[in-house]
């Protein structure tokens, strides 16, 4: 126990740091402000359904604040929420998906996708816009367009890079329950 | 040291950069959230004075922040931009009144409360902007993670801000030889491939990452529990400064901030400064 808890602080940390470098450096705008098609969501999705829902939710936190904040402006907080949010989410269904044990096959990929996009489509379409009401009184209309888009390019993302990604993942490690005896 | 260039850090001698990163973290926070929650004219235009002047006594000099004043700038604009294209009349539903100065086409006039707001609007960044800037570089990026843990978060959470910071130029530097690599080897990410097909070759760069990232954790980790991380309940900071008498003042006016820009914003029950009526 003890020692997956060490693993998670170092996971939170490269996966921020990996979150921040795919986000800041090699994200493709859109045209739409503060919307970008962002590969980060691919590994954010990946890792949290690695580490769990702690790790995954701190990873969206973190990785999403060090970015708006270096662009030089203050956090924006409804977005970084939305981010915490699908961390969380994808997180929840780790023991389910168990990784680790290299079988990454039909029905875990469909559950995989299933979760990004639940996640993602909550994210982006409910709390984000939500808040950007609430906290910023933007046109509805606007934030919800800029949601709907962020939710379409991130569940792309995380289902189509993330689950390629996952699958060849998977092909590195050793199925359980591999070995014969003979 | 090179997350410095990550966020910008610009060592000076100046008495914001003299303040504890304990201080302008909570001064940040409090200072950020006061100027989300209003909408009042008068309020933001107080606290704008007041972060011009923090900038002004920190010493660090415009050009250095060139980059980032452009981009909030690019962002503003087009932010306001989309705003009026999606709602021309969000300012009159704010407001509640309509005078009309020009009638472009369809629905989209120029009205003076659809011109406040967006004055509103763009005066909210330009409160922000200042303060941000200087807390990411007047700070030490070796002191956020002492900063985060003095405040009340999980050392643990500390840590993981602080190895994200350390990692994130080795795992840039990754990604840039990876991608190199990859390229040479005809994988292509540009304007020439289909969307689809991008997203598949990017697949190809970010494997690697990721499998390199996953070993580096094992190493961190494992290096971590033979120092014996995480025994006890609490750590100490190498970086960690005791706090001067300037600390405990910029804390107590943070906090007179944020009550008075509160008290000012809601006296009237509404978060809007209303000229109109």
């Amino acid at each position: 126990m003890k020692n997956s808890s060490i693993k998670t602080v170092v996971a939170v940390g490269i996966g921020a740091a990996l979150f921040f470098v795919l986000g800041r450096f090699v994200a493709i705008p859109s045209g739409i402000p503060n919307t970008n098609i962002s590969l980060q969501y691919a590994i954010l999705g990946m890792l949290a359904a690695m580490y769990g829902p702690v790790a995954g939710g701190l990873i969206g936190l973190i990785g999403h604040t060090l970015i708006d904040l270096s662009w030089g402006g203050s956090p924006w907080w409804s977005w970084v929420i939305a981010s915490t949010f699908v961390g969380i989410i994808v997180g929840l269904f780790a023991k389910k998906l168990a990784l680790n044990e290299g079988d990454f096959g039909g029905k875990k990929i469909a559950l995989f996708a299933i979760v990004n996009v639940i996640a993602n489509v909550i994210a982006w379409i409910v709390i984000a816009p939500s808040l950007d009401v609430l906290i910023y009184a933007e046109p509805v209309a606007k934030v919800f367009s800029q949601g709907v888009f962020a939710a379409i390019a991130n569940s792309l993302t995380a289902v189509i890079v993330g689950a390629l990604l996952v699958a060849a993942y998977s092909k590195t490690i050793a199925k359980k329950g591999s070995l014969d005896k003979e | 040291m090179a997350a410095n260039t990550v966020l910008n850090y610009l060592p000076r001698k100046s008495m914001v950069h003299e303040l504890t990163g304990t201080t302008k973290l909570a001064f940040f926070l409090l200072f950020t959230f006061a100027s989300m929650i209003t909408y009042d004219t008068r309020v933001l235009i107080g606290l704008m004075v007041i972060s011009f002047a923090a900038f002004r006594v920190s010493h660090i000099k415009l050009r250095e922040v060139r980059f980032m004043l452009v981009f909030m700038l690019v962002f503003l604009i087009l932010n306001d931009v989309f705003i009026y294209l999606f709602n021309p009349e969000q300012g009159v539903e704010i407001y509640g009144t309509r005078h009309v100065i020009a009638t472009l086409f369809w629905r989209y006039t120029i009205t003076w409360e659809q011109l406040f707001y967006t004055f509103n609007i763009s005066l909210k960044y330009f409160v922000a902007l200042p303060i941000a800037i200087l807390f990411i570089s007047a700070t030490n990026p070796s002191e956020f993670a002492a900063s985060l843990n003095k405040i009340g978060v999980s050392y643990r959470v500390g840590y993981s801000v602080s190895i994200a910071l350390r990692y994130i130029p080795d795992i840039q530097r990754d990604y840039h030889s990876i991608s190199q690599a990859q390229q040479a080897r005809g994988v292509e990410l540009g304007k020439k491939e289909k969307l689809l097909a991008r997203m598949k070759n990017s697949v190809n760069i970010l494997l690697p990452l990721i499998l390199s990232s996953l070993a580096r954790i094992d190493t961190i980790s494992n290096a971590m529990e033979l120092r014996g991380f995480g025994k006890k309940s609490k750590r100490t900071w190498y970086v960690q400064r005791p706090f001067s008498r300037n600390d405990y003042l910029v804390l107590a006016f943070g906090v007179l901030i944020l009550v008075l820009s509160l008290v000012i914003t809601f006296w009237d029950g509404n978060r809007f400064y209303n000229p109109f009526v």
